[in-house]
């Protein structure tokens, strides 16, 4: 997809909705004004929900919108500068000093340094897209070091100073709010709260991203998924399992199922938790005739 | 808003100006999306925000209400708020938040001199402990820590000195602890926040819930290092004590929450409770399975089993115990903190343990 520039695509949420459509992407007034305003505004967007509603997905969509690369960084616990910012190659630093013998040699160098996905970013000639990902799994550390990188697009190496972005970079962090993060984070960003979306707009969701599903079906389907996600379930489906539910009892009906065997025979893709499916399996027969009428 | 305890700061003010502009803004649905994306008030908190905002740009001070008052578990959350929010709420606090299920009383806790003080002390190394992915140097058996080594190697110019070594950081596990407040622990609802409160001043990550008829994490009030203040303050923000209990239904609502169910992976849960359901315990069962699932180690300290006589021969204590590590003594605190104390050092499951007393 060729690089277009962000402001001119960003002219109101509309057309950011219009393009993240396009993208296969359907978002909400809500989550195209919200990324509407964050590019517009250069600040970070901040996305919260639960597992599945297609945090990451937005992500993708907004690099797919812009035509730029998007760079990911998986956040995890004990995840640090070395992993994030950048790193010394060691080894290369010590066979350079050793070849140097008498000479001086500078292992300070470029060559020497490794970029991480924010170094990355920074250095890159263009604008890049870079998706921090379940930033709610890293340090409290972590997020500290990330302020500085969030406001100013800047990062300080001790040993060579401070790095400013070439292109200042659209920033997306997501988390699935498994614990508060810092206020001096959530002030930094655009902020948006992603929730399971209705049932008209699943399936409109179904339609877009599964293969070939027929329209009665993803409207079934994501009628199904809202009654059972109203469940008191460890794990609630998501949306990219609901595509995959339709997409299973698809094949399966194609395959020679009947329509209600085909929806309870697919339901480990849509229900991942021994638990939930033994909660689950009474009801699903129910379930499924009632959409399905 | 900062009257009503949401920390909005400068900048974000100018931003929702800049944001309204950008907008149009064409209609007011624009300025509410802009307030949302710009002042990004807490999800637990979005109602509120909601309210205050109707109130305040449509006049409609009807508006303003409290929570969800059809919910039927209440979860508690201050989520690192301010002084400013806690007294907001203690504003808001009156009748209607009663019922004719519960029965709502506060208490006063008096100083006793006991020996928590040990305990606070020995706790944070007496917690069962994990790998960490954060390393640290060490002497010996480590892996070579090349980034320090090198910067010995320029400092002694080119030379080789003893190469220096890091490894990944043993931590202490998270601490969790339930504690019922119900009617039929009123005799020990007070030494068991002592607990606690000695509990979240020693463990390096603890985290504290009361729990009855609702929820409620009493965790940041307990941070308070002066024990009478804290317990105070923790008394102010439970309201059911007392009163009846819903386990089930209430551990169920806690594993709901993501930010709280994520603190019972790979911690040690701790339930102080005599975990007498009423009516139906398939709840709990439900609830206890999950818990035990998720925690490094579940144990329940009943104050029944201080009873020579006790066996879990209720229905609902025979249907968790196969879940549980531990099924304890609660009676005592002495006996309580010597077996938080001992959470590191393996024991039989609680239901061999029970098979061979009976």
């Amino acid at each position: 997809m060729p690089e277009v520039n962000a402001e001119t695509v960003a002219t109101s949420p509309e057309a950011v909705a219009e393009r993240l459509a396009a993208s296969h992407y359907l978002a909400d007034e809500s989550l195209a004004t919200a990324i509407f305003l964050a590019i517009r505004l250069g600040k970070p967007l901040l996305l919260e929900g639960a597992p599945g509603v297609g945090k990451t997905e937005a992500a993708k969509a907004i690099a797919g919108l812009l035509g730029r690369d998007l760079v990911r960084l998986q956040c995890y616990e004990g995840i640090d500068a070395a992993h994030a910012l950048y790193e010394w190659n060691y080894q290369r630093q010590l066979l350079a000093i050793r070849h140097a013998g008498e000479q001086e040699v500078d292992i300070y160098d470029d060559r020497f340094l490794i970029a991480r996905p924010l170094l990355q970013v920074l250095k890159a000639p263009e604008q890049r897209i870079l998706l921090v990902d379940e930033i709610d799994r890293s340090d409290h550390e972590f997020e500290a070091l990330l302020l500085e990188f969030l406001s100013d697009f800047q990062i300080s190496i001790p040993e060579r100073g401070t790095i400013r972005a070439t292109a200042q970079p659209i920033v997306i962090l997501t988390s699935n709010r498994t614990r508060e993060l810092a206020e001096a984070l959530r002030r930094r960003c655009v902020y948006h709260w992603i929730g399971y979306p209705d049932a008209e707009r699943e399936a409109a969701i179904i339609m877009l991203r599964a293969g070939d599903v027929a329209e009665a079906t993803a409207r079934a389907v994501a009628t199904a998924v809202q009654t059972i996600r109203a469940r008191p379930l460890a794990k609630p489906p998501g949306i990219a399992e609901a595509v995959e539910w339709a997409n299973a009892a698809t094949i399966l009906e194609k395959g020679g199922s009947p329509w209600p065997e085909a929806f309870r025979r697919a339901i480990g893709v849509l229900i991942k938790d021994e638990e939930d499916l033994s909660y689950i399996a009474p009801e699903l027969g129910r379930i499924v005739d009632e959409v399905l009428a | 808003m900062r009257r009503y305890g949401f920390a909005i700061a400068p900048e974000q003010v100018s931003r929702f100006m800049q944001a309204v502009t950008l907008l149009g803004p064409r209609s007011m649905a624009d300025i509410r999306e802009a307030a949302l994306a710009t002042l990004a008030p807490p999800p637990d908190r979005r109602d509120e925000f909601e309210a205050h905002f109707q109130s305040h740009f449509y006049g409609n001070a009807s508006a303003v209400i409290e929570g969800d008052a059809d919910e039927e578990t209440r979860i508690k959350d201050d989520g690192g708020a301010d002084d400013e929010r806690i007294e907001a709420e203690q504003k808001q606090e009156g009748g209607e938040l009663s019922s004719a299920l519960e029965q709502l009383s506060s208490r006063d806790f008096q100083r006793d001199d006991d020996s928590l003080t040990a305990f606070r002390r020995k706790l944070s190394s007496a917690l069962p402990a994990r790998c960490s992915f954060r390393t640290v140097r060490t002497h010996s058996r480590g892996k070579l820590d090349l980034r320090r080594s090198l910067r010995e190697i320029v400092g002694a110019d080119g030379d080789v000195p003893s190469p220096l070594l890091r490894r990944r950081q043993t931590v202490p596990r998270k601490l969790l602890l339930l504690i019922d407040v119900s009617g039929s622990m009123k005799l020990h609802t007070a030494d068991y926040l002592k607990l606690a409160h000695a509990a979240v001043q020693g463990a390096d990550r603890a985290e504290i819930f009361t729990f009855g008829t609702r929820l409620t994490r009493i965790t940041s009030a307990l941070r308070i290092r002066d024990r009478d203040q804290a317990l105070a303050r923790a008394a102010a923000q439970v309201d059911d004590w007392d009163g009846g209990t819903r386990m089930g239904p209430t551990l169920l609502a806690f594993l709901s929450v993501p930010r709280f169910s994520s603190f019972t992976r790979g911690a040690a849960v701790v339930i102080l409770s005599d975990a007498l359901e009423r009516g139906d315990h398939a709840e709990l069962e439900i609830a206890m399975r999950r818990l035990s699932a998720r925690a490094f180690r579940l144990s329940l300290a009943t104050p029944l089993a201080g009873d020579p006589r006790f066996q879990p021969a209720t229905a609902a204590l025979r249907a968790i115990l196969p879940d549980l590590d531990d099924l304890v003594d609660g009676s005592s605190l002495a006996g309580l903190t010597d077996f938080i104390l001992s959470l590191a050092r393996p024991a039989p499951a609680a239901a061999t343990i029970w098979k061979r007393v009976s």
